[in-house]
């Protein structure tokens, strides 16, 4: 409770002092066309880096893909059993069809439980500090659309 | 503020079998009862042999604090629970079973841990118990521990039907940044880890259970904010009528398992 109070004064604060620009309002999402289940044109019109990609989708802060697919990264212990396996996954899908998964997967099935990471509303109760954000940047999204290529 | 994604990958090591078909140490415990398992089913022998051994089971202090604050006197009616309500009673071995329970009075659900309030200010004219205190936690600890072996049994009928609407829609509501519901986890992911966890059934049946993450037993409600908190949703409130219709649509799903309070878990 008491710390539901501090963190509204906080932000009281921080708005006043006029530093924030994201605690509140939607950040801005680069515009994506998707067309028959793919988003063809890269986010950023650029091509991401694959070897960041493969850091994101181990890190537990960010991308962490490593949580639900079993992936060919065999340093870590733990992948999850949630999700497919992910290696082979770019003979079955074209680019446009990862990146389309990754920036939202609802968009193909409803009820997935794998997150939209390239999203920043329609969401129920998120916590204030994640309110209007996306889990990624374009350019993160574009770094795991690359390793995901490499996925033959 | 901690990052709740990362905090169930970073959680304990689970290093469990799934669907381990449960030799009960004690002969009367039922781990699993139709298509339902208690989440000892996939804890690991490690875990469960701290549960089974009432003397390695750090909650047991808590069962002998509730047991003391049973007969305790205490405020301005100078009165104890056992003025009222004899230690070998009917109620108290099988109240563990049956809550929520629907009070008509109140017009809604009653948890346990509300009944106690309830008590304590009605009838013994004393202060209420906060949530999570030492104290609550020793006397639901103690109280569900008087039914431990008995079936998860709640009633879902006549007026408890809106309410068990209610939280079985809230178990299905995907929620937060991450965009999962209850039933995302523990209905359709029972049994698949999530990086390093293994996912249960999220049966309440052990509640309040001792967390060996926690280094301490917790309410189940505390167990619903730390679920809803790492798919970055806001938690509702201690005892918010949410969580309390929540924790009856949770108990019903565990239908049929023994309560093993104070259970044991990672
Ligand atoms: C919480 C679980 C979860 C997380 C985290 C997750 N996924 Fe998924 N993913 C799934 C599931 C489940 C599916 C199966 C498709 C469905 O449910 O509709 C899937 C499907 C996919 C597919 C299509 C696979 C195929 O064979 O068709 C790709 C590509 C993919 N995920 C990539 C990723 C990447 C990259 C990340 C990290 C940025 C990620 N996923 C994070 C659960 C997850
Ligand atoms: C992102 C996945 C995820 C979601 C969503 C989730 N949980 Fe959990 N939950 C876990 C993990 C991981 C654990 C610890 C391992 C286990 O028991 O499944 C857990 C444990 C539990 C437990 C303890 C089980 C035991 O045997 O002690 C309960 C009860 C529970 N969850 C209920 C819920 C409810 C109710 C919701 C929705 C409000 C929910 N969970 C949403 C991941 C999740």
């Amino acid at each position: 409770m008491g710390d539901r109070i501090l963190a509204v004064w906080a932000l009281g604060v921080v708005l006043s002092l006029g530093f924030s620009t994201n605690a509140t309002a939607a950040e801005k999402l680069m515009k994506f066309m998707v067309k028959d289940g793919a988003i063809a044109k890269s986010l950023t019109g650029k091509p991401g880096d694959a070897t960041k990609g493969r850091k994101l989708a181990i890190s537990r802060k960010q991308g962490n893909c490593l949580a639900c697919h079993k992936m060919p990264i065999p340093e870590q212990p733990f992948h999850g059993e949630v999700g497919p396996e992910l290696n082979g996954v770019a003979g079955r899908l074209s680019e446009g069809q990862i990146r389309a998964m990754i920036v939202n997967p609802k968009m193909a099935n409803p009820n997935t439980i794998m997150p939209a990471f390239y999203r920043n509303e329609g969401f129920t109760r998120v916590l204030k500090k994640f309110k209007g954000k996306a889990m990624l940047s374009a350019s993160q999204v574009e770094d795991l659309v690359a390793y995901t290529m490499t996925l033959k | 503020m901690k990052n709740h994604f990362q905090g169930i990958l970073m959680g304990a090591v689970v290093v469990g079998l799934s669907g381990f078909a449960g030799i009960a140490s004690s002969a009367e415990m039922t781990y699993k009862a139709g298509d339902r398992s208690s989440g000892y089913t996939y804890a690991t022998k490690e875990t469960q042999g701290i549960q089974d051994d009432d003397i390695a089971n750090p909650a047991y202090v808590y069962v002998d604090d509730g047991e003391a604050l049973w007969s305790k006197v205490d405020g301005k009616a100078g009165k104890s629970c056992a003025s009222c309500h004899a230690v070998d009673s009917a109620m108290l071995s099988d109240v563990g079973t049956r809550y929520p329970v629907y009070n008509a009075k109140l017009g809604k659900l009653q948890s346990l841990e509300q009944k106690i309030n309830q008590e304590r200010e009605e009838k013994m004219v004393a202060k209420p118990y906060k949530w999570e205190s030492g104290s609550m936690l020793a006397m639901t600890i103690y109280m569900r521990n008087q039914s431990k072996g008995k079936p998860m049994n709640v009633s879902i009928d006549g007026p408890v039907i809106p309410f068990f609407e209610a939280g079985k829609k809230f178990y299905d509501q995907k929620r937060g940044q991450l965009d999962m519901s209850c039933a995302n986890c523990h209905v359709d992911n029972a049994g698949n880890r999530i990086r390093a966890n293994l996912l249960t059934e999220g049966q309440s049946n052990g509640f309040p259970t001792y967390r060996l993450k926690w280094q301490k037993p917790g309410s189940i409600h505390r167990r619903f904010r730390g679920c809803n908190k790492q798919v970055r949703a806001t938690p509702y409130g201690y005892g918010s009528d949410e969580y309390v219709n929540l924790e009856l649509y949770v108990a019903w799903r565990g239908r049929g398992l023994s309560v093993e309070t104070p259970a044991v878990r990672n």
